[in-house]
């Protein structure tokens, strides 16, 4: 029986390599084998078996309800705040008069160094002659967004006296300071362009850039050369210069240091690498220049340059609000895209009727300016020698800023070392001043120190009586 | 909900199809002739590229004589509209001195505090001579007035919770507020409809975000498990937090949220809820409380309440209101609190006066007579609208009306032929509302007459005859109202 299978086998194999008769033999393990193209028969028919069997995939389990349920019961959140502990309150002085140069704080008159009025136009009797006739006509709030009747004339008007004043075709006007910057970055920049920014920039700039969601790189503060660096790195890197739009963010006068950018420098740099310009002008607009109109009269660059400029005008102009100028190009995209200026209720009206009348005052009287220089100039002098702190601002900045010689050891105990030198000044020597506050979503590593504003409404004796109470103070606290 | 027929949707399509092809052959034949112009841009990138900016150029620019109207007056129930000419179809806009007096059905002015009020103008100006125009400071530094803390104590109290802070606007609270509560690690849940201002504070506040079904709490509840179960996404660890943010009124469509289903699915779930009231506190309810109570929800239970003093109080700025921990904690993060200028004084009066008449502390019963009037004439118009064949949005005892267009032509139509009839009509296109959905918003005021409710209705009925927007049957007339049918024919 197994004979004749051997038979059988030897003889279909005989066939079968005869009908084929190829020439080379197979050799599998060692061993030859005629007939070997069986065997690469069998194998091809066993890879397609193979191939057509299902591969195995782990079975996919979703959660039952149940177990969605008990991870539901199982999960605790957090805490909505953090504990507060007993330090952390803290209670501002609380004004009971306007925010002149005297003010009545707890029923005592101090003088005032915390309010940003640079030009003492708070109390000014045109400005709010001008508030109650506006307020008389308007009302109060304007109680619509500007794409919905909530334009005034008075907008209208404040928008032109503001181009006006500073030679731009155009400006925009929005309903508050900080919300300026972060809507005009967020309006110009998108995903994929290109932004430099200073460190140092304050909260509502960092705000923009990150909602801006571009990429944004940061140069050493008020350093023309890590600038530079920056901008021929960035340039270096970027791959279609015409479809990426770059920008250059800088303040004029930083609240976070009162330095000054040199713009001239910046503008060079900018027609350099072919980048655009945006400055924020909160503090100095009203403040440098020889008729107030900011950073470009200051250093001699002619205003077509610089292509976006911003200012908050609670600052020189004792009202509220901000605005934003530049070419029409520049201004008409703002009314349709800039999101602070379409989502939000405008203006009061009796705001911008105050910043009307202010201007107009600033127009009158440059004058002001000189009596704001020679205040800065006393203060910084007197404050040169004070034991324990430095100065940190620049000669020419409204914002005096002190920071301390030596750190005493962790961030927080600089902060309660300061808040005590700013409490006992109020309450021993009747001198309102300014601590740095910084908030815990602020990037900024830049120094804190004490801020004094200085106004031109400022007597000589005020200067004076300040400067006293610091030296004295920090002698007493500073060891 | 909007039921949009089918017949309207396709005419719609076809319509922006016809609009969007023009614009585009517009671009192309001004595409040729530019080019012989040299390009002044020297090697920088243009302000917009290719076609984003597209919608504004070619379909804004030609209505944009309905939008940003200028007034002349304060406004109220009737107020000045400047009229505009242009001499380059529509690209730029002159003001002329004349104006026209038209009545007002676009202001949020809800409570009518808009105008000189005889109440609180002269405090208003008493404040503004005490206080002047500004404080110049920060409310940390030196901006904090007597003012600032009565209303802050006085908003704590209408609005029921333990404490509240103030800000100078309304769009700067959210943005703002909302990175200080939560950050990397946590998961916002914001309704659809949500406005620009949560959208952004949202964003900026680096958490993660997830939208659910406009006011559907069942598919809140389904988001709510799902996003439980798997966690922070790629790490599957537990969120830190979570919020839930609504509003109270929307804006746009004039519903009121379902603020107890809502509110019984975040407890249930241990997550935290913000309400945003701008548009309802004030203006609903019975003492006029907002949303809260109206809807019967206890206050203790919404964890944070936002609101605005734009709308009902005739001022601007806005507020939160928590529990004492939560403002503390705000008062020493919130960017808003630390670094901008605190509230004008003669605003913050305006808004401590508003509230006393409200709350009848004036002495006088003016608040509840504002409140019962705001509610009748809202809840009147809106069903003569609807008897009429329009087809309005939003709930009962709500005070917007939105009025469906549809079609792109339709929008200036409706809002030109309106104002040659002396009513101001606000009309709202993408993108504050989805394409196909443009509208006609209504917002009513306490301080429109009964006549100056049925001139409107006359003349709305009119112009809606002409442009084509009764896209609901009328409503079979009964026999005694047959007097008031010819009146409106």
């Amino acid at each position: 029986m197994a004979l004749a299978m051997v038979n059988v086998t030897a003889s279909v194999l005989d066939w079968v390599s005869s009908y084929f008769d190829a020439p080379t033999r197979a050799v599998v393990f060692g061993v030859p084998i005629d007939g070997h193209l069986v065997v690469e028969a069998l194998l091809v028919v066993v890879i397609l078996f193979q191939l057509t069997r299902k591969s195995y995939k782990p079975p996919k389990k979703p959660l039952t309800e149940k177990e969605i349920d008990e991870l539901c019961d199982d999960w605790v959140p957090e805490p909505l705040t953090p504990q507060i502990t007993e330090d952390m309150t803290y209670e501002p002085p609380t004004l009971e008069s306007a925010a002149g140069p005297h003010a009545i704080v707890n029923g005592k008159e101090v003088v005032n160094f915390a309010s940003a009025n640079y030009l003492g136009l708070v109390g000014n009797e045109k400005i709010t002659d001008s508030c109650v006739g506006a307020l008389e006509k308007y009302g109060v709030g304007s109680c619509g967004p500007r794409g919905f009747y909530g334009t005034i004339d008075v907008h209208l008007d404040c928008e032109q006296k503001i181009a006006k004043f500073l030679g731009t075709p155009d400006s925009i006007l929005y309903s508050y300071g900080i919300s300026t910057i972060f809507s005009v970055i967020p309006a110009f920049c998108k995903k994929g362009d290109i932004i430099v920014a200073d460190e140092g920039v304050h909260w509502a700039v960092q705000n923009g850039l990150y909602l801006s969601r571009s990429t944004v790189v940061y140069f050493k503060h008020n350093d023309m050369k890590s600038l530079e660096n920056k901008l021929e790195e960035v340039t270096r890197r970027s791959k279609h210069p015409e479809k990426v739009r770059r920008y250059i963010v800088v303040e004029a006068i930083y609240q976070n240091s009162g330095q000054i950018a040199p713009l001239d420098e910046i503008v060079r740099l900018k027609e350099k690498y072919r980048f655009r310009i945006i400055l924020d002008e909160s503090h100095s607009f009203g403040v440098l220049g020889n008729s107030g109109r900011g950073l470009a009269d200051h250093c001699g660059v002619p205003i077509e340059k610089i292509d976006i400029i911003t200012a908050g005008m609670g600052n020189a102009l004792a009202t509220d609000g901000g605005f934003c100028t530049g070419s029409v190009r520049v201004v008409d995209h703002q009314r349709l895209s800039s999101s602070g200026y379409v989502f939000s209720a405008s203006l009061p009206p009796y705001l911008a009727s105050a910043a009307i009348a202010a201007v107009d005052y600033l127009e009158e009287n440059p004058s002001v300016l000189s009596k704001l220089r020679t205040n800065i100039a006393t203060l910084f002098n007197e404050l040169s020698d004070v034991p324990g702190l430095v100065l940190a601002s620049h000669i020419l900045s409204p914002i005096v800023f002190l920071k301390l010689k030596k750190s005493t050891g962790t961030g927080k105990t600089d902060i309660d070392l300061l808040d005590s030198i700013a409490k006992q000044a109020l309450e021993e020597d009747s001198v309102l001043i300014a601590t740095t506050k910084r908030s815990s979503l602020d990037k900024c590593k830049l120094p804190i120190g004490l801020r004094l504003f200085v106004s031109a409404s400022h007597s000589e004796s005020d200067l004076l009586k300040a400067a006293a109470s610091l030296k004295r103070v920090a002698a007493l606290l500073i060891s | 909900m909007v039921r949009l027929p089918y017949l309207t949707a396709l005419t719609t399509l076809f319509s922006y199809g016809i609009l969007f092809v023009f614009g585009h052959l517009r671009d192309f034949f001004r595409k040729i002739f530019d080019w012989s112009k040299s390009n002044n841009l020297q090697g920088y990138a243009p302000i917009c590229l290719g076609y984003e900016d597209f919608y504004t150029r070619r379909l804004y620019l030609r209505i944009q004589d309905c939008f940003g109207r200028p007034i002349s007056s304060a406004p109220d129930s009737w107020f000045d509209v400047v009229e505009r000419y242009s001499n380059d179809n529509n690209k730029t806009l002159h003001r002329t001195e004349k104006t026209t007096k038209c009545l007002n059905l676009g202001s949020y002015n809800y409570l009518g505090f808009a105008a000189a009020d005889e109440y609180c103008t002269p405090r208003v100006i008493e404040s503004l001579k005490q206080y002047s125009v500004s404080t110049c400071s920060t409310r940390v530094d030196g901006g904090t007035t007597k003012l600032h803390t009565e209303l802050e104590e006085l908003v704590a109290r209408f609005v029921g919770k333990p404490a509240a802070v103030l800000f100078g606007m309304g769009y700067v609270t959210n943005s703002a507020i909302i990175p200080a509560l939560i950050g990397k690690g946590g998961l916002i849940i914001s309704d659809s409809l949500n406005h620009n201002s949560i959208v952004n504070g949202a964003r900026g506040s680096g958490a993660t975000v997830r939208v659910f079904q406009h006011n559907n709490a069942p598919h809140l509840e389904e988001v709510l498990r799902e996003q439980i179960a798997h966690g922070q996404p790629r790490t599957h660890r537990p969120w830190k937090k979570i919020i839930v943010i609504i509003e109270g009124i929307y804006s746009m469509e004039g519903e009121l949220c379902k603020l107890p289903e809502i509110i019984a699915v975040c407890k249930k779930y241990k997550v935290y809820t913000y309400l945003d009231e701008a548009h309802s506190i004030g203006a609903v309810g019975q003492t006029g409380r907002g949303v809260c109570e109206l809807l019967g929800v206890d206050t203790a239970d919404i964890d944070i309440m936002m609101g605005t003093f734009t709308k009902s109080f005739g001022s601007c700025g806005g507020y939160i209101a928590a529990s004492k921990e939560i403002i503390q904690h705000l008062k020493r993060t919130c960017p808003a609190h630390l670094y901008a200028t605190s509230m004008s004084p003669p605003a913050v009066q305006q808004v401590i006066s508003a509230m006393k008449v409200i709350l009848g502390e004036d002495g006088t019963n003016r608040g509840a007579k504002k409140l019962a009037q705001i509610r009748e004439n809202s809840n009147f118009f809106r069903s003569e609208l609807q008897k009429m064949g329009f087809e309005v949005l939003g709930d009962n005892d709500s005070p917007i009306m939105p009025i469906m267009l549809y079609n792109p032509a339709k929008i200036p139509a409706f809002s030109r032929e309106c104002l040659h009839q002396n009513v101001a009509i606000v009309t709202v296109a993408f993108p504050a509302t989805p394409l196909l959905l443009a509208r006609a918003r209504i917002c009513i005021s306490a301080a429109h007459s009964r006549e100056d409710l049925i001139k409107a209705l006359e003349v709305i009925s009119k112009v809606g005859d002409l442009v084509g927007i009764k896209y609901f049957p009328v409503e079979p007339v009964k026999p005694n109202k047959v007097k008031h049918l010819k009146k409106i024919e």
